[in-house]
């Protein structure tokens, strides 16, 4: 009989799967951050266009080496490490120095990432973790910036991106100020449509806010970012801001606020890092509103024009705390709250 | 369109049997009814070895409250009585009849109940005894359900038509071709349970038998036909009553704690078919499906029909077949043998090939809220899976582990594809294990 | 000046703090018999339980009250048993040395799976999917949780997939006999050297198509054994240990080698007259 001879095969249901999988989700993230990179090319040339692809292959070597020195199978395969290079990356200075990005790019992946036991576990954005190590190590070379849509951008590379490792980059052209130190220091405003098509200095991927919300949007059409963390973040820096700016107008006005410096990055691909931020919507709402606040109260009161990477990380590292306290109502039961 | 919260859209693949109508499939020369197809106790015997038996005649009755009496599905002989392979993996005591050739096989003791006298409690016993369980697949004895504890009322009466798992239509057929049992069914258990209204819940990709149950509502019945949006798992007595009433069953407590009793459709024919004319639960309608089989079908078998039997009738497996499985796709048991019999919980039986049967990559948990989305008893699967992963048990039972249907939802959105049903199967029978082994210290 | 003011306020501080934990060191002091930490420090801070307490420190302060004997730590060495019954003035209580015992031979080259099983690698899972696809429904899924559960290194899994106990390393602890969903092992005493390698319950010669290990219920055991010594029940044989039963005689006439002989240096001995298994290679996985 034909159904007699048959090896067959168990294992648990449920039996049928869904086409959607993890490597997947992750290289829909990179195929989102393709126009802002893009356009980062087109408006700072060769330099960030190095600079770039310095951040991701550092990032992909370091985890690949990683993976082999501990003995375990290379996890580049996932795609999440490009997404950590190509963020990192673009939160950099166009003409930042490549030796500099190369050491962050390491730092971002062994400490962001691997130390924590790789993707999954990471209680910070990786990106962000490289970032700040940068930022405290190299004060100076983080915040000057080559000026955008420089003539020349195409066909010279700024002095300071090759600098010799270890050493101190020489800036040869007079630096551009971003929109949010002009803010800051002299209590002038940017045009918002300039700030809106990313038409002024800053980091590559820190200026064209129209390219990066069309790529959340596609990210939450698939269903691939949970759109609450953005909405949350805007609201709460809209709201607070335009408070403040009601108040004395010498604060900036909420729209400059929310289209200026990294906050548009930040809000969009850093901030919704899935590892690292709460599950339940409430919770959610709870942790952007939390990063929006932060950003309103380190740009205006602190020592820094921009501080959308800080506000990130410290939320980051509530997010445990936030699911911790509110945990998804169980069905039948009527509290929210934990219980131990 | 009503339904409940969450839950997911796995594609229903019903077209394969959507339209074939109900065959009776022909006796077989062997039977094996193992006397634990239900939960609680196993019937006691009341055969031995040798004895001439008739179809429809009791062989097992009820041993306690929280079991059911068994029946011989076919006139023959008691062959044996001995453990055989039982479609859970186990081995259980079952009675080996072997046909008589030269029977007709008629029910031997065809006629009308009279049951308008009858008391609820005698009611109950009929269906205890009458062999009566779930027949949507978790097998639960009927009349436990119908017996409301003291101080409870029964308000309403839903009949699940919903039949929320991909592939199978056994459900579907039932309500289209035997719509006079269905309601015939209903109102003995109106008497049963004095309720106050009834509903029967069927998904929307089963119109005609949404329209069909409408139009042939007697008019002197207290009912309607509520149509719901197609979701996985619907069929779940709790998002059932969800989807209809808008209750939630309290975590622990059971449906009859919101005044509602559920009863499968398929349940509640057999129960109208037994007072119309006497025969206790010896058949079911049987979906045979799936990519891996020659001949899908809808067929009526006789309860104790051995798979391999049945699988020869549908002409057979395809060359490619890797996976038989008792159920859905979403819930159903693999099987290992082929000796295993038609129980009087299973509802189907599907063939999965090469194409649908993938083993994918595990990755580490990216906490994407997809499995927190989809659980129908807002669990947070994730959670859940990293405790199970270093073995917090107790930490699981502080994240409601035990309120887990086990519906698989998770696991299948779960893009890192990480076996998350597995793990809360294996937590939830060690915690039960100690629990028992806790009271037993006590 | 800054430093000198910055270094008193943290020496202040330093001082108020030491202060207060010394206080509370006294007022929260709680007699102790000295003896205990003593004991404790000899135990070897396994915490295995295998004593019957919840861990050493229990033990230790069960030792001290003589509610206890040091005998009963199976994880110290003789030396460290003795050394703690000197230093109490206690007998050593000698305990026979138990150890854990698998009842399934049924390895990869001798017993049939029915079905592939696919999923998580644990036997409880593998035994919840239908029983694992192992054709004998009583036997070793292989997938060795009891080398989890255990430890102290003392299961490895052989070739087969078979758990191996090493008794020289096995405390008696337990552990293992909790973790096999099939319930194969047992905690039995050293010195118990007939052993029924088998769970299964059926009898006759079907089984062996399953495992050609099992016992097939044929009693010649129960006949050549002296006395009552082993008795058949449920088509398992039963060695009475309370009898002497140091003999090989049971074992030689087995035809499948289910009834083994354990000896202390060369492990397992099968009988003359069972069958010798050849096949290096995993037996096929057959459908039914």
């Amino acid at each position: 009989m034909s159904s007699l001879n048959k090896t067959l095969e168990i294992k648990t249901s449920p039996h049928i799967a869904r086409g959607v999988s993890t490597d997947m989700i992750m290289r829909n993230v990179v195929y989102a951050l393709i126009p802002v990179s893009i356009f980062a090319v087109y408006a700072f040339g060769l330099s960030a266009l190095l600079v770039l692809i310095t951040a991701v292959v550092s990032c992909v070597l370091t985890e690949h080496l990683l993976c082999v020195l501990t003995h375990k199978q290379s996890t580049v395969g996932d795609w999440s490490i490009t997404i950590t290079g190509l963020l990192f990356g673009l939160t950099l200075p166009p003409n930042f120095p490549l030796w500099m990005v190369f050491f962050g790019g390491v730092i971002a992946v062994a400490l962001g990432k691997f130390i924590f036991g790789g993707l999954g576990y990471n209680t910070f954005n990786p990106a962000l973790v490289g970032r700040a190590v940068l930022q405290a190590s190299f004060p100076v070379a983080i915040t000057t910036w080559h000026p955008a849509f420089s003539t020349d951008r195409f066909s010279t590379i700024a002095s300071s991106t090759l600098t010799f490792p270890f050493m101190e980059p020489v800036y040869d052209t007079v630096s551009g100020a971003t929109p949010l130190s002009v803010m800051k220091f002299e209590h002038i405003a940017a045009k918002t449509s300039d700030l809106f098509m990313g038409l002024t200095t800053g980091s590559s991927g820190e200026t064209s806010a129209l390219l990066i919300l069309l790529g959340g949007a596609y990210l939450v059409y698939r269903k691939m970012m949970n759109w609450r963390i953005p909405a949350s973040i805007f609201l709460s820096v809209a709201i607070l801001s335009g408070i403040l700016h009601t108040i004395n107008s010498q604060y900036p006005a909420p729209d400059f606020m929310l289209l200026s410096g990294g906050l548009m990055l930040g809000a969009v691909f850093m901030a919704t890092d899935m590892v690292a931020s709460p599950i339940t919507p409430i919770g959610v709402w709870i942790y952007g509103a939390l990063i929006g606040t932060m950003i309103v109260v380190i740009r205006v009161w602190g020592g820094l024009p921009e501080g959308v990477m800080y506000a990130i990380l410290f939320a980051n590292a509530f997010s445990p705390q936030i699911d911790n306290l509110i945990r998804p109502r169980v069905y039948g039961t009527s509290s929210r709250w934990s219980r131990t | 369109m009503k339904t409940f919260r969450h839950g997911i859209h796995p594609g229903d693949y019903k077209d394969l049997t959507r339209h074939i109508a109900i065959e009776r499939m022909p006796f077989t020369d062997e039977l094996v009814i193992p006397l634990s197809q239900h939960l609680g106790a196993p019937s006691r015997l009341l055969v031995k070895e040798g004895d001439k038996v008739y179809r429809g005649q009791i062989i097992g009755e009820p041993a306690g409250f929280v079991s059911i009496g068994q029946h011989a599905p076919v006139t023959g002989t008691v062959k044996a009585i001995e453990m055989r392979h039982h479609p859970s993996g186990k081995l259980v005591e079952s009675v080996i009849i072997s046909r008589d050739p030269y029977s007709p096989q008629t029910f031997y003791n065809e006629h009308a109940m009279e049951w308008e006298s009858l008391t609820p409690g005698e009611l109950i016993s009929l269906i205890q005894h009458g062999g009566f369980v779930g027949l949507g697949g978790a097998a639960f004895p009927t009349h436990v359900k119908l017996s409301v504890p003291e101080g409870k009322k029964a308000k309403f009466l839903i009949i699940n038509g919903v039949e929320c798992e991909p592939y199978l239509t056994s459900d579907h057929r039932v309500m289209l071709e035997q719509f006079d049992d269905v309601f015939y069914g209903i109102r003995i258990l109106e008497k049963v349970l004095g309720c106050e209204r009834f509903y029967i819940g069927i998904e929307n990709n089963k119109d005609d038998a949404i329209a069909l149950l409408n139009k042939r509502i007697p008019a002197d019945m207290n009912g309607e036909v509520v149509a719901l949006q197609t979701k996985y798992p619907q069929g779940a007595e709790k998002m059932l009553i969800e989807a209809v009433l808008k209750r939630e069953v309290p975590s622990g407590k059971l449906p009859i704690d919101v005044e509602v009793v559920v009863q499968n459709v398929g349940t509640i024919a057999g129960i109208g078919m037994m007072f119309r004319f006497g025969q206790p639960l010896i058949e079911r309608v049987v979906t045979i499906t799936g990519p891996g089989i020659e001949k899908p079908s809808n067929l009526l078998i006789p309860i104790g029909t051995k798979l391999a039997d049945v699988l020869d009738y549908c002409g057979g497996l395809k060359e490619n077949t890797r996976q038989v499985l008792f159920g859905g796709p979403m819930m159903g048991a693999p099987q290992v043998y082929m000796d295993v019999p038609i129980m009087k919980g299973t509802s189907g039986i599907l063939c999965l090939t090469d194409e649908e049967v993938t083993i994918r990559e595990e990755y580490p948990c990216i906490r994407c809220l997809r499995c927190v989305d989809a659980c129908p008893v807002y669990l947070n699967p994730s959670r859940l899976g990293a405790l199970a992963k270093t073995r917090d048990y107790e930490g699981m039972l502080g994240y409601h582990v035990m309120d887990c249907v086990e519906c698989g939802s998770c696991s299948y959105v779960c893009p890192s594809n990480i076996p998350l049903v597995q793990r809360f199967r294996v937590a939830k029978a060690l915690l039960r294990e100690k629990q028992a082994k806790q009271r037993k210290a006590s | 000046m800054l430093i000198l003011t910055s270094l008193a306020a943290l020496g202040g501080l330093t001082l108020i703090l030491a202060a207060m934990l010394i206080l509370a060191n006294k007022k929260l002091h709680v007699e102790e018999d000295p003896r205990i930490d003593i004991v404790e420090d000899m135990l070897p801070h396994a915490n295995c339980g295998a004593c019957g307490f919840p861990g050493c420190r229990p033990f230790a302060e069960a030792l001290v009250s003589g509610n206890a004997l040091p005998g009963k730590c199976t994880v110290s060495s003789e030396d460290g048993r003795v050394q703690i019954a000197q230093f109490l003035g206690v007998d050593v209580g000698a305990e026979e040395k138990i150890v854990a015992r698998l009842a399934c031979a049924g390895g990869t080259n001798v017993a049939r799976n029915r079905a592939r099983y696919q999923g998580l690698q644990t036997c409880q899972a593998a035994s919840l999917v239908s029983g694992g696809g192992k054709g004998c429904f009583w036997g070793c899924l292989g997938l060795g949780d009891c080398e989890v559960s255990c430890d102290f290194d003392a299961i490895t899994m052989n070739p087969f997939s078979l758990p191996v106990v090493n008794e020289d390393k096995c405390t008696a602890c337990g552990d293992c006999v909790e973790a096999c969903p099939k319930d194969l092992f047992s905690l039995q005493a050293a010195s118990h050297r007939l052993w029924v390698a088998c769970k299964n319950l059926d009898a006759g010669d079907e089984i062996l198509e399953e495992c050609q290990v099992a016992c097939t219920a044929c009693a010649r055991c129960a006949m050549d054994a002296p006395g009552n010594l082993i008795t058949m029940k449920n088509n398992l044989p039963v060695v009475d240990y309370s009898q002497n039963h140091a003999t090989q005689v049971p074992i030689q006439r087995c035809p499948t080698g289910a009834i083994v002989w354990i000896d202390e240096k060369k492990g397992v001995i099968k009988g003359e007259q069972s069958k010798k298994i050849i096949r290096k290679g995993e037996r096929p996985i057959a459908s039914s």
